[in-house]
């Protein structure tokens, strides 16, 4: 990777920023989807012109809530001006009901109760944990009917005294990694994987309930994850890459 | 009703409306940006064969309402649920007086459910009183993301919402169905969060909560609400077409559903003019839970006419005739998808 400079010359140079700032998005997931926004083909365009970087964002309908609207806009915002280069950074959501207001919000800084006024209570951190939570419990049951599907002679109940050390070495055990790690939980290979928000595992006779339970929230993810792509191609149709990333590459 | 296969089903839709979002009733942007969302569902799950051009979708009118329910759909009943949107639309979205005016012209087949917003506070109340005489009112249709001058939603256990929950009550107004979401206010929550339905159904034990969406997109939260609730229900507006677009994921809805809270607080509706009933009836009653989800039992017959019609029929005490009824000697026949 070359060396960025403040003054970028080359269209080489330009290039490689591009490819930064786009892949420092692949950081902002969408927490109700638990994915990132890159993927999701959130990210309508991306132009960098020397240490200025302007992003446009879009989203599956005008009504798409707006918290999250939000928070994925700020934190787009926050992890390009965290590039060394980056000066001026400009993120906007573009065809959303509340698009003004967030965007007046995200120029001027004002920060969440700065741009949402009196229907800001607080802040959106509850909010926020309340998604990694959910993205937990449905990591937690991928890896767990896994185990079940491939091993048919094992009970729910038998569940009960799986640990982190049990599992295999791949991506889906490295996804539950990640995301115990968000919620503050552990990674040591006694650690036992069925457990709730906190890290305390459930007792033998809960875990074919707290199982099924598990299974509805990664349902709901996965669903809901599914709808948003194919109502953003129908609204944005043609448009299965980003062509900023493909001129980037 | 509609026969296939040796098996007739009572149908009855319990989520339609009659709408107006044509430009000379949009009263600003957010007037098209919603029917342009609408459109986009529509168009993104429905079969090719059924979608409408938009020109249509901005307006149906009653005589292809009637037409697209009960000439080509099959259905015998049909629920008004309508949507006010009064930010939005100058006469409203949901059409008042001509949903009500058909409703009084074919009495056999439609039910007109009015609406109300806590945020109108007596005057809404008084409002609340007089709707109920005139349109002799067994249920309601709550959107709580409803916008109301500076406000963006509302929720159910709002004090407010109390006073107008408890007048439905007094009032025989018992079938209550709640569209959730995205609800504004306050904006630090989920705006989908459904825990204001668990307080109400827990307060006002002589309602039915018929929780239209079946909770989508907070499915698991919805299920384990209506599992300690039993006056909690699932109506199936917009989970419908996925049966077309994403059988699986139909299935595992479906599947959820009934392991949840069982096949008897499970109601049919296309969501009409959303989508049209004909398509969701034919794939639903030949429906069969995908092999490869062995953790859920089968569909059985009798638990698709429960779905389809019988459930709601119960609900709203519309006669179902003898021969569309469950027959309960005779042994229940199970498809097996295996």
């Amino acid at each position: 990777m070359p060396t960025p400079t403040t003054q970028p010359t080359t269209i080489h140079d330009l290039a490689a920023r591009h490819d930064q700032a786009f892949h420092a998005l692949d950081a902002v997931v969408d927490p109700e989807l638990d994915e990132p926004i890159t993927d999701l083909e959130f990210v309508r365009s991306l132009h960098v012109d020397g240490d200025r970087v302007e992003v446009h964002l879009r989203l599956p309908t005008s009504f798409c809530a707006p918290n999250f609207a939000y928070l994925m806009a700020s934190d787009s915002k926050d992890v390009l001006s965290a590039l060394p280069w980056t000066g001026q950074v400009v993120v906007e959501l573009d065809d959303h009901h509340d698009s003004d207001l967030i965007n007046a919000g995200l120029a001027a800084d004002a920060g969440y109760r700065g741009t949402f006024a009196h229907e800001a209570d607080d802040s959106l951190d509850d909010l926020r944990r309340t998604f990694r939570r959910k993205a937990h419990t449905a990591a937690m049951e991928r890896v767990l009917t896994r185990l079940l599907r491939a091993d048919p002679d094992r009970a729910e109940v038998d569940l009960h005294g799986v640990t982190l050390g049990d599992l295999p070495d791949d991506d889906t055990t490295a996804a539950l990694l990640r995301r115990r790690a968000a919620i503050g939980l552990g990674d040591a290979a006694h650690l036992p994987v069925l457990v709730d928000d906190t890290g305390h595992a459930y007792p033998a006779d809960e875990v074919p309930l707290r199982l099924r339970m598990a299974r509805s929230t990664r349902i709901s993810i996965e669903g809901n994850a599914h709808f948003c792509r194919g109502l953003l191609r129908t609204r944005y149709p043609g448009s299965t890459t980003p062509a900023t990333q493909e001129a980037a590459s | 009703m509609y026969s296939n296969d040796g098996e007739s089903y009572f149908i009855l839709d319990a989520h339609v409306a009659l709408w107006d979002a044509r430009p000379e009733n949009q009263r600003n942007i957010h007037g098209k940006q919603f029917i342009d969302c609408f459109y986009d569902y529509h168009r993104n799950l429905s079969p090719e064969s059924e979608v409408w051009p938009y020109e249509d979708y901005l307006y149906q009118g009653g005589e292809r309402l009637m037409k697209d329910l009960f000439t080509d759909g099959y259905v015998d009943h049909a629920i008004f649920q309508p949507a006010h949107l009064g930010e939005f639309y100058n006469n409203g979205f949901g059409q008042t007086e001509e949903a009500f005016a058909l409703a009084q012209a074919n009495p056999d087949r439609l039910t007109y459910n009015h609406h109300w917003d806590p945020r109108n506070g007596e005057q809404g109340l008084t409002q609340l009183r007089e709707d109920a005489k005139r349109f002799n009112l067994k249920g309601a249709k709550l959107y709580t993301a409803e916008w109301h001058g500076d406000s963006r939603g509302w929720k159910l256990d709002d004090p407010w919402s109390y006073r107008y929950l408890e007048a439905a009550q007094e009032l025989g107004i018992k079938n209550i169905h709640i569209h959730k979401g995205p609800t504004i206010r306050p904006l630090d929550r989920d705006a989908f969060d459904v825990a204001d339905v668990d307080k109400v159904a827990t307060d006002f034990t002589e309602l039915n909560f018929v929780i239209e969406h079946c909770g989508l997109p907070r499915l698991e939260d919805f299920c384990w609400i209506a599992t300690q609730e039993p006056n909690v229900h699932a109506g199936l507006a917009v989970a419908m077409p996925f049966i077309h677009s994403r059988p699986k994921y139909f299935g595992q809805i479906i599947g959820e559903l009934l392991f949840w809270i069982g096949e008897d607080r499970i109601q049919f509706s296309s969501d009409y003019a959303i989508w049209t009933p004909r398509w969701l009836v034919e794939a639903f009653a030949a429906f069969e839970i995908p092999a490869e989800l062995s953790e859920y039992a089968p569909l059985s017959t009798a638990q698709k006419k429960k779905i389809l019609g019988l459930n709601a029929a119960a609900m709203y005490d519309i006669p179902v005739p003898a021969e569309l009824q469950l027959s309960t000697d005779v042994p229940e026949e199970v498809a097996v998808a295996s």
